[in-house]
Formats: structure tokens, sequence, C-alpha cells
């Protein structure tokens, strides 16, 4: 490669350009023959085949795609949305209060609590959720009326509606995965922060509160963000105790219209929506927490537009070509 | 006059391992207090005791008069409570081997959060003394940077100021300059040596023999869970009358 450095007289064109000040002289700038990545190529087009041929696919597919356009903003649809938002966040709120109260008891001197924690978690742990959506969802079989004395006293079945059974099958089974979060998060502050923090003379309670827990969400909150995602997705499966969530209203559609594949493709469009609206909000909210422990915070997107915007027209003139 | 520090006969193991063996020291107000000895020697482990991060096992420790971690009610002693250890807390200052700032908190905010969550201090108030003593120690354009936007040397002196925010009557320094690079030292020394010359109560676990016989106006050689041999820093470090201590300053001198 040197060769062809030799045969072009003077060097590299930039550097030739006359330097005006007699002493400094730029250093020269090395302007090689780049590396042919051939496999890069081979692969690129590879890939690019099959991706046409996925796509010419589905154009020759029996699909009704003004199905797809006309259902998607469809009352029931929407419903459907907005009951698995509904459910996907009040499970997990449930989720999170109780994994808390259950990280707590886990790390707590009691041994009682302690084993009763770990007792909660192995079982809501090793069972499928499905199984325990199931579980809520028949209970009324073994107890046909619930009786808290003095408190409370129904039917059963009047209590487990579709959106209990929903609840708390994903609340509670959510709350197992949040406790192993949280107690893993507390636990990786290190123990000079209690220490510095007790020597100031604040107590347990305010040393966990305003100290300890500020840095366990750190790491708390990536793993958190994507249960939540996780349970968007996982919300689907509580069409299995006729509660009315989104997929539950997409397939009655389909199966009533026959436009099944359809009615899926809808359900799928909203939950990459809800999905990924949740994964920009999981971004912001790590980068919060993040205050502390970087010594410059990466840029946001938006910044890095401006950054981008900005550096544009900075630039001499010579760098943009019209 | 009461010492600030008394120790009567401290022991103190974890498990097995017998760490300190019977200390018995007093330390006077407005008095610069050294320990030194080798690693293992139980110097820490003391200092941890004097605001009860630590339980002693036998013995008794008194501070300004004081049992420390108990109250007597005729011959027995009485365990206090999380919330009246840490009232005693308050009075007793504390500068880490590692700083320990909170880093999820600004410089200021963590000189400022002492005296507010404990003793329900105005913010306003709150943060006039924390840049005050942010000025003190030389750190005062400095309050709004993160731990981790600061050297070591920096991060030691907030954390000084952190633990002066209480107004401490004692401070306690856990080998302050130990982790810091050899040339930030001297910021920190000066620091705590502004102090001394303030009247503070001091006791230092230090390495800086030069800190010692200068600032210093007693001094303590521990090894092995016991003092073997104290006296004026002068005294000691220039003509040690213990094989022991020989040995140790040979090493370190």
């Amino acid at each position: 490669m040197t060769d062809k450095f030799d045969k072009v007289p003077g060097g590299p064109s930039v550097a030739d350009a006359p330097v005006s000040g007699p002493t400094t002289v730029a250093p020269e700038t090395i302007r090689a023959v780049p590396v042919r990545h051939y496999g890069r190529w081979i692969s690129a087009v590879v890939v690019i085949a099959l991706l046409a041929a996925l796509v010419y696919a589905f154009s020759q597919g029996n699909i009704q795609w003004h199905a797809v356009q006309d259902k998607l903003f469809d009352d029931t649809v929407l419903a459907g949305a907005g009951r698995t938002l509904m459910i996907s966040v009040l499970a997990m709120v449930l989720g999170v209060v109780l994994g808390v109260v259950l990280a707590v008891m886990r790390l707590s001197k009691n041994p009682v609590t302690s084993w009763v924690a770990w007792l909660y978690i192995w079982f809501f742990r090793g069972t499928p959720v499905y199984v325990q959506l199931l579980l809520w969802f028949n209970l009324a079989l073994v107890f046909p009326i619930l009786n808290i004395p003095f408190v409370y006293k129904d039917e059963m079945t009047d209590v487990m509606t579709p959106f209990m059974c929903a609840l708390l099958g994903l609340g509670l089974n959510e709350a197992a995965y949040m406790a192993e979060i949280c107690r893993a998060g507390i636990q990786s502050v290190d123990e000079g922060q209690t220490e510095a923090s007790h020597a100031l003379g604040m107590t347990q309670a305010k040393t966990m509160r305003r100290v300890v827990l500020p840095q366990a969400l750190r790491v708390i909150i990536p793993p958190t963000g994507n249960e939540f995602i996780n349970m968007l997705k996982t919300s689907s499966l509580v069409y299995a105790v006729t509660y009315n969530e989104l997929l539950r209203s997409t397939s009655q559609i389909g199966s009533t219209s026959y436009a099944v594949m359809e009615m899926l493709f809808v359900a799928s469009i909203w939950y990459i929506v809800m999905t990924s609206i949740f994964s920009v909000g999981q971004y912001y909210l790590e980068r919060r927490y993040a205050r502390g422990s970087l010594r410059s915070l990466p840029l946001t997107p938006f910044q890095r537009v401006k950054v981008a915007l900005t550096s544009f027209s900075n630039r001499p003139s010579g760098g943009v070509s019209a | 006059m009461t010492a600030m520090v008394k120790a009567e006969g401290v022991h103190k193991s974890f498990g097995a391992a017998h760490i300190l063996k019977g200390i018995d020291l007093e330390v006077a107000p407005r008095e610069v207090f050294c320990l030194i000895g080798p690693s293992g020697s139980g110097k820490s482990t003391f200092l941890r005791c004097i605001n009860h991060l630590e339980k002693i096992n036998a013995g008794r420790l008194y501070v300004d008069g004081d049992l420390v971690g108990y109250r007597q009610k005729g011959d027995r002693l009485h365990e206090l409570k999380d919330s009246e250890v840490a009232l005693k807390r308050r009075d007793i200052g504390m500068v880490f081997q590692r700083f320990n700032l909170f880093p999820h908190m600004t410089a200021v905010e963590n000189v400022m959060e002492a005296p507010i969550q404990v003793k329900g201090e105005a913010k306003a108030v709150a943060r006039a003394r924390a840049e005050r003593l942010l000025d003190r120690v030389g750190l005062s354009d400095k309050a709004g940077n993160y731990p981790s936007q600061l050297s070591g040397g920096q991060q030691q002196r907030v954390a000084i100021a952190r633990a002066l925010a209480m107004e401490p009557k004692l401070m306690l320094f856990d080998e302050p300059t130990s982790a810091l690079d050899p040339e930030l030292v001297g910021d920190v020394l000066d620091v705590m040596r502004g102090l001394a010359e303030d009247g503070m109560t001091m006791i230092v676990v230090t390495h800086e023999m030069g800190f010692a016989r200068e600032v210093g106006d007693a001094l303590v050689f521990m090894d092995d869970g016991v003092v073997v041999e104290s006296g004026h820093p002068r005294d000691v470090l220039t003509s040690p009358q213990h094989d022991r201590t020989k040995s140790f300053l040979s090493k370190v001198l």
C-alpha cells in the first residue's frame, strides 16, 4: 500500500496545500486505502434478499390489509388496549409495593418474616403465572364464600371478577420478582454509606429512605422498566380469566369477522406501540437515576439532534458542500 | 474537667477473633489524640466503638461522661434504643478512610443533609452553613459538584465539612489520608491542622507521623489489641521505649 503513496508525487493532496505560517507545518494526515470488507457486503446482500423475500411473501398472502386499517382505531380495540394498559399499571403498582415490603422482610433480622418472604417468593416464582391466574379464577370451587370475620363476607364469584383475577394473578406474581430486584438493589449499596449516615446521627429508617433507597433505585429502575414492558405483554395471558384486554377484544372481532390474522396484527401493532413508548420513558428514568454515578450524563436523543444541528451550522464553510 | 473520651478495659471480638484486649485511655477536651500502630492492631475498631458503630464486649466506654451505647440503672446495663444511639452520635463527627460521601448528592447537599434530616434545621440555614464550611475547607467553587466529579482529596475535605455541619464536640478520623494520592494528602492535613488550632477535640488514626508529631498532643501506639506505649508524640516518636514500638517506627519513618 505504501507503493501507492510513492507513485503520487508530492504526497497527499490536503497536506500539500501551502501553509502560510513559516514555522509550523501541520502533521501530514494519513490517507491510506481502507481495508475492503467483502464479507460485510456479501452478508448485507444476503440479509436484504431474505428481507425482500419476506415482504414479497406477505404481499402475496391472503391478507385484508384494509381490515387492519379499519379496525386499528376501532372503539372495542381501543378499549381493549386501554384495559391492557390499566391492568398492567395496576398490577405493576401492586407488584412494586408488595415487592418492596417483601424485600425488606427478607432482609430483616427477624427470622420469621425473612422466612415467610422467602416462602412467598419461592411459591410465586416457582409456578407459572398462567397457572396462578387459573387458580384465582377457580378459587370459588374451594372457597365458595369469602369470609373475613367482622370485616367482609360475600360470594367468592362476586369478588373474583375477571378484573380481580387478572390484578391478583399478575400483581402477586410480579411482587415475587420485584422483591428479588429490590433486595439486590438494597444490597448493592456500599456498607460505608450506611455507616456514614449512622455516624451523622441518622436513624435506621432515615438512612434507608434518604441514603440507601435513592442509591438502590439506580440498580432497581432498569430491571423494573423491563418488568413493566414484560408485564404489558404478559397481561395478554389474562385472556384466560375472561378479562377483556387487548388480545381478547381483538380476537373476538377476529372470530366474528373471520379476519383472525388481521386482528392479531392489530393487537401486535398496539403492543409494539405501547412497549416502544415505555422504552423511551425508561431511558429518561434511568438517565435521571444515573446522577452522581457518571461524571457526565449521556446526551438524550433530543440533545444529540440539537448538537448535530448546531455543529452542522458551525462547520467551516468548506465542510458542507451543497 | 471530665475526659472527652474515657476507655476502661475495652474488649471487642468478632466471632473468634479477639481484636481489642483491654484498652484503657483518656482523651482530654481540645486534645488532638493520635492512634498509630500496624494494620490489624485494632485502632480503627476502637475508633468505631467510640460512636457505637461497633458494640464492645467488655469494659466501659464514656464520651463526655456518658456511657456509650448503654444506660446504667442500678448495677445493670440497658441497651440504648436505635433512636437514642442516633441522638448521641450527633455530637460525634466521623471521617472515613474511603470518604463515604453520598454519591447521589452534590457536595453542598452532602453537607446540608444531616442538619436538615437529623436536627430539622431550615434549608436556608443549613445551606448557609454548608457554604461557609465548604469555603473553610477550600472548596466553595465545588459546591454543586457530585462526589464522582471531585478528586480524592476534595472528597475527603467535603467529608470533613459534612461531619462539621453537625457541630460536633468530638471528631473521629479513621485513616483520613490513607486512600489519597501523595500530592493530595497535604490539603486534607491542612484542614485538620486548622481544626486543631480552633480547639476541636480530635482522635486521629493515622500513618502520617509528621502530622502526629507536629499537631498531636497525645499519641498512643497500639499493637495486637493493646496499648503498648503512650505519651507526647515527640517523645514516643523520637525515643520509643518498647521494642515493638521501635520496630514499627523503624519501618514507617
